[in-house]
C-alpha cells in the first residue's frame, strides 16, 4: 500500500476514511482543524459520499455524529481540546446511552497554549466520561489506532477517544497506508429504549457502564498499546504517555542507562503492568505531556508509597508541553546547549493584517470610547481578539466563545454602562446567539458589535456559518429593528461608523451594530481561486 | 546520517514551501523525515518556524533538542538569531539580509548584522535582490534555500526535481523561475 507524507491530523483523517467512516463532524480549531480540512479535500471522501460540512460548534458536532452512530454508521467528531468543553454535555452523556455505529471523538490538546486560552489535558475527559482513550506516540500510530479506535467502539458499544496534541497533530511524517475497508449500511439499534436517558433507564445503563470500564483494563487491544521494556537500571524506572516517549528516545538514544520503560498510550491502564515497574524499582519518573494524571494516581492521596518524580515535584516543569532538552535534564542527562538569543532579538506578536475590517472598527469604536471611559470592551475569541494588542488596547475580556455578550448583560446588571461586546461572525453563531436572546429578553442597556467579515478567519478562513444571515439572524431573535444597525468599516466611513457607535452606545437598552466587510485573505484567496477557474475554462 | 533544520521567518513569508521541498526530495532520496509545523495564531505577521529532521535512521522525536541543530535556514535576518539556542557548535546559519519591518522596535540594522557575523557559522545574503534581478519577486524563499542547499547532505539534482515537483501545478514557466532562484542562491553563497 501506499505511503503517504502527513501531518498527524491528516494521518487521522485517512485512517477514519480508510476504516470506513460515513461522515465527520467538526467545528475548527487549532490544532485540530487540518482533520476535517484534509477530509473535505479528500477524493475519496467525495466518491464515498462522505458528509463533511463544518457544524455550527463542538456539541453541535458531537451530537450529529451521535445521531450518525444511532443509524448504524461509523461517525467522527474532531475539535481543539476547549471544544470538549463545549460538546461535554453530550459527549459525557453519549458514554451512558452508549453508540451502535462507531463513534470516534478526537480532542486536540495544545500545551505550552500556542494558540489556545489553556491547556487542558483531555485524557481527564475520558476518564471522567468512563471511555477508552487512544493517545498516539507518532503519525503512524494514529493511524492504526482509528481502526482500532473505530473497532473498539463496535465492540463495547462505547465512544472512544482520541488525544493528540499540537506536536503530533502538526508534525509530518510518513504513513503507510492499510486496505481501505467498506462502510457501515444504516441500522437502528438493537435496543430501542438505549438512547433514552430517562431516570429509570439511565441509572441502568450507567451502572452498567461503570461495569464495562473496569473492563476496559484488560482489554487485549487497548494492553497492547501499553509496553513495557525490561531493563537493569532499577533505581529507577520510567512512565511515559503518548509522544513524551520519543522524547526519552531521542535522549536513551545518545545515552542509554538501561532503564525499565513503560510507555503507555491507552487508557484505562491495566495496573498489573505499572505494579511490575513500580515493583521493580526504587523511584519512577512520569514524562506526560499535559497534567500528571498518571502522577497523580501513582502518588495517591497520601502519596507515601511510591517515590515519584515528575509534573508535581518540579522535576518536570509543572505546565508547559514537554519537549527532549525537558526530558534531558529530568533524567539528569547534560542537555547540550547552543547560544543565548542576542538581547537584540525582538518580539514579534501576531498582528492585524494590513486592509483588516476588523482593525477600521476598533479604529472607530477607539475614539467614542474615550468619551466613556476604560474597562467596558468585553470581546471574545478570533482574530478581532488582536485589537487586546496596541495600538488600540481596547479589549478587556477573552474567556470563552461567545462569552462577550452574556459578559457584557452581567455587567450591565451591575451598573456599568455603556457595556460593549465585540463578537465576530462565526464565534456569534457558535455561541453568540443563544447570549444575545438573554438580551433581548431583558433588553440589556448593552451594544453588542459583531464584526462579520463573512469567515472564519483565526483559523485560516473555514466557511463561516451564517454568511449573509447574521442581520436576520438577529432580527429573529428579537433585536429591535430600529437598533439594529449596519456599518460597513473601511477608513473612508469612519465618521459616519463613529456617529452610528455614539448613538447606539448611548442607548439605554440593547443595540446591535453589525460590520460587514469581508476579511481580506479570504477575498484574496477568492478572486485567485475564480481566476484559476477562469483560466481553466478558457 | 542525520540533519537537522529550524526554518525560520515570519507568518507569510513562505517558510512552508521551503519545507515542503526539503520534505520532497527527503522521500526521494528514500530518509526518514520528520517536520513540525506552526499553524494558527502564529500565521498573521508573528515569527513562525519549523523544525525539518532527516536521517537515514529511524526518528524519535518531533522537535530538535536544544544545541542539535545542524542548520538555520531564515528567510528574515531577526528571526534566524531568535533559534540560537537550537543551533550546535559546529552549526550554519543562512539567512536572507532584508529585514521584514513590522514592529516598532525592530533592532538597528547594523547591529543585527553585527550580532549574525557574532555567531561564527553564517551566510547572509540579499536574497530579495536577486531574486529580484531574476524576475520573480516571490522566489527569495527559493534562493535562500539554494544557499542553504550545500549543507544539506543530498544532491543538488534532487532538490531540483524537488522544485519542480512542488511548483509543476503552477505551469512550466513559475517551474522555471523557482529553478533558476534555487540555482542562483547556490552560487551566490559559494562566491561569497
Ligand atoms: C470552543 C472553541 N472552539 C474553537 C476555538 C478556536 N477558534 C478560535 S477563534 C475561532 C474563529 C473565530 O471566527 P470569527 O468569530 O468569525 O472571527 P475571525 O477570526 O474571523 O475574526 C476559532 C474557531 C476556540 N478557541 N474555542
Amino acid at each position: 500500500m501506499q505511503k503517504l507524507l502527513l501531518l498527524g491530523d491528516e494521518a487521522i483523517a485517512q485512517a477514519a476514511l480508510d476504516a470506513g467512516m460515513s461522515g465527520m463532524y467538526a467545528y475548527p480549531g487549532t490544532p485540530s482543524t487540518e482533520i476535517m480540512e484534509y477530509v473535505q479535500a479528500s477524493p475519496g471522501a467525495a466518491s464515498g459520499n462522505v458528509r463533511r460540512e463544518w457544524s455550527s460548534n463542538e456539541k453541535t458536532a458531537m451530537e450529529a455524529a451521535l445521531g450518525m452512530s444511532y443509524a448504524g454508521k461509523r461517525a467522527m467528531v474532531a475539535m481543539k481540546h476547549v471544544g470538549l468543553n463545549v460538546a461535554a454535555d453530550a459527549f459525557i452523556n453519549s458514554a451512558v446511552t452508549g453508540v451502535n455505529g462507531g463513534l470516534v471523538v478526537v480532542a486536540a490538546d495544545d500545551p505550552s497554549m500556542h494558540s489556545s486560552q489553556n491547556e487542558q489535558d483531555s485524557r481527564f475527559y475520558g476518564r471522567f466520561a468512563m471511555v477508552p482513550v487512544l493517545e498516539p506516540r507518532n503519525q503512524q500510530e494514529a493511524y492504526d489506532m482509528i481502526f482500532d479506535a473505530f473497532d473498539l467502539s463496535e465492540k463495547y458499544r462505547l465512544p472512544v477517544l482520541i488525544r493528540i496534541t499540537t506536536r503530533l497533530a502538526h508534525s509530518r511524517a510518513a504513513v503507510q497506508r492499510r486496505e481501505a475497508r467498506a462502510q457501515n449500511s444504516s441500522s437502528l439499534p438493537a435496543d430501542p429504549r438505549q438512547f433514552v436517558l430517562l431516570p429509570a433507564i439511565a441509572r441502568k445503563q450507567y451502572r452498567a457502564l461503570t461495569g464495562l470500564y473496569e473492563k476496559l483494563r484488560t482489554d487485549p487491544v487497548l494492553s497492547g498499546y501499553n509496553r513495557l521494556t525490561k531493563g537493569s537500571n532499577t533505581k529507577a524506572g520510567i512512565i511515559t504517555c503518548g509522544i513524551a516517549y520519543n522524547y526519552l528516545l531521542e535522549n536513551l538514544r545518545l545515552h542509554n542507562d538501561g532503564h525499565p520503560v513503560l510507555s503507555l498510550a491507552a487508557y484505562p491502564v491495566n495496573s498489573d503492568l505499572v505494579a511490575e515497574l513500580v515493583g521493580s524499582c526504587d523511584r519512577v519518573l512520569v514524562l506526560e505531556e499535559g497534567y500528571p494524571l498518571i502522577e497523580e494516581q501513582l502518588r495517591g492521596l497520601l502519596d507515601r508509597d511510591v517515590k515519584v518524580a515528575g509534573r508535581l515535584d518540579g522535576t518536570v516543569p509543572r505546565d508547559g508541553e514537554l519537549n527532549p532538552s525537558i526530558v534531558a535534564s529530568s533524567l539528569g542527562m547534560q542537555g547540550s546547549a547552543g547560544k543565548e538569543v542576542p538581547a537584540i532579538v525582538r518580539q514579534r506578536p501576531p498582528s492585524f493584517c494590513k486592509g483588516c475590517g476588523h482593525a477600521d472598527v476598533f479604529a472607530a469604536l477607539a475614539e467614542v470610547m474615550k468619551g466613556f471611559g476604560p474597562g467596558r470592551v468585553f470581546s471574545d475569541i478570533g482574530c478581532y481578539t488582536l485589537g487586546a494588542l496596541p495600538p488600540y488596547n481596547m479589549v478587556n475580556s477573552c474567556v470563552d466563545m461567545g462569552a462577550s455578550v452574556t459578559m457584557a448583560v452581567g455587567a450591565a446588571d451591575a451598573g456599568l454602562f455603556p457595556a460593549v461586546a465585540f463578537i465576530g461572525d462565526s464565534t456569534f453563531t457558535h455561541s453568540g446567539m443563544t447570549g444575545l436572546l438573554d438580551a433581548v429578553i431583558k433588553d440589556s442597556p448593552i451594544t453588542v458589535i459583531i464584526s462579520d467579515n463573512s469567515t472564519t478567519g483565526m483559523t485560516g478562513g473555514q466557511q463561516s456559518q451564517a454568511t449573509g444571515r447574521i442581520e436576520s439572524i438577529c432580527l429573529g431573535l428579537g433585536v429591535n429593528p430600529d437598533h439594529l444597525r449596519v456599518i460597513v468599516p473601511l477608513r473612508k466611513n469612519n465618521e459616519e461608523n463613529m456617529a452610528v457607535m455614539a448613538e447606539e452606545l448611548n442607548h439605554h437598552g440593547l443595540s446591535v451594530i453589525l460590520a460587514m466587510r469581508e476579511c481580506i485573505q479570504t477575498a484574496s484567496r477568492n478572486k485567485k481561486a475564480a481566476a484559476a477557474e477562469k483560466n481553466q475554462a478558457e | 546520517m542525520k540533519c537537522d533544520i529550524i526554518l525560520a521567518g515570519v507568518g507569510g513569508q513562505g517558510i512552508l514551501s521551503i519545507a515542503a521541498t526539503i520534505g520532497l526530495a527527503a522521500v526521494e532520496e528514500g530518509l526518514f523525515l520528520k517536520q513540525s509545523e506552526v499553524h494558527g495564531m502564529s500565521q498573521r505577521g508573528g515569527d513562525v518556524q519549523s523544525h525539518l529532521r532527516i536521517s537515514d535512521r529511524e526518528i524519535h522525536s518531533d522537535l530538535i533538542p536544544h544545541g542539535g541543530a545542524d542548520l538555520i535556514i531564515s528567510v528574515e535576518p531577526m528571526e534566524a538569531l531568535r533559534y540560537l539556542p537550537w543551533l550546535s557548535p559546529e552549526g550554519w546559519v543562512v539567512t536572507n539580509s532584508v529585514p521584514y519591518i513590522n514592529i516598532p522596535d525592530y533592532p538597528d540594522n547594523a547591529e543585527l548584522m553585527a550580532a549574525l557575523e557574532d555567531t561564527g557559522n553564517t551566510v547572509v545574503l540579499d536574497a530579495d535582490s536577486i531574486a529580484r534581478e531574476l524576475g520573480s519577486p516571490r522566489s527569495g524563499n527559493m534562493v535562500i534555500l539554494g544557499a542553504a542547499s550545500s549543507f544539506i547532505p543530498m544532491p543538488f539534482e534532487i532538490l531540483e526535481h524537488a522544485v519542480q515537483q512542488l511548483f509543476s501545478r503552477k505551469g512550466k514557466e513559475i517551474v522555471d523561475l523557482n529553478i533558476q532562484a534555487l540555482v542562483a542562491g547556490r552560487e551566490a553563497a559559494a562566491t561569497r
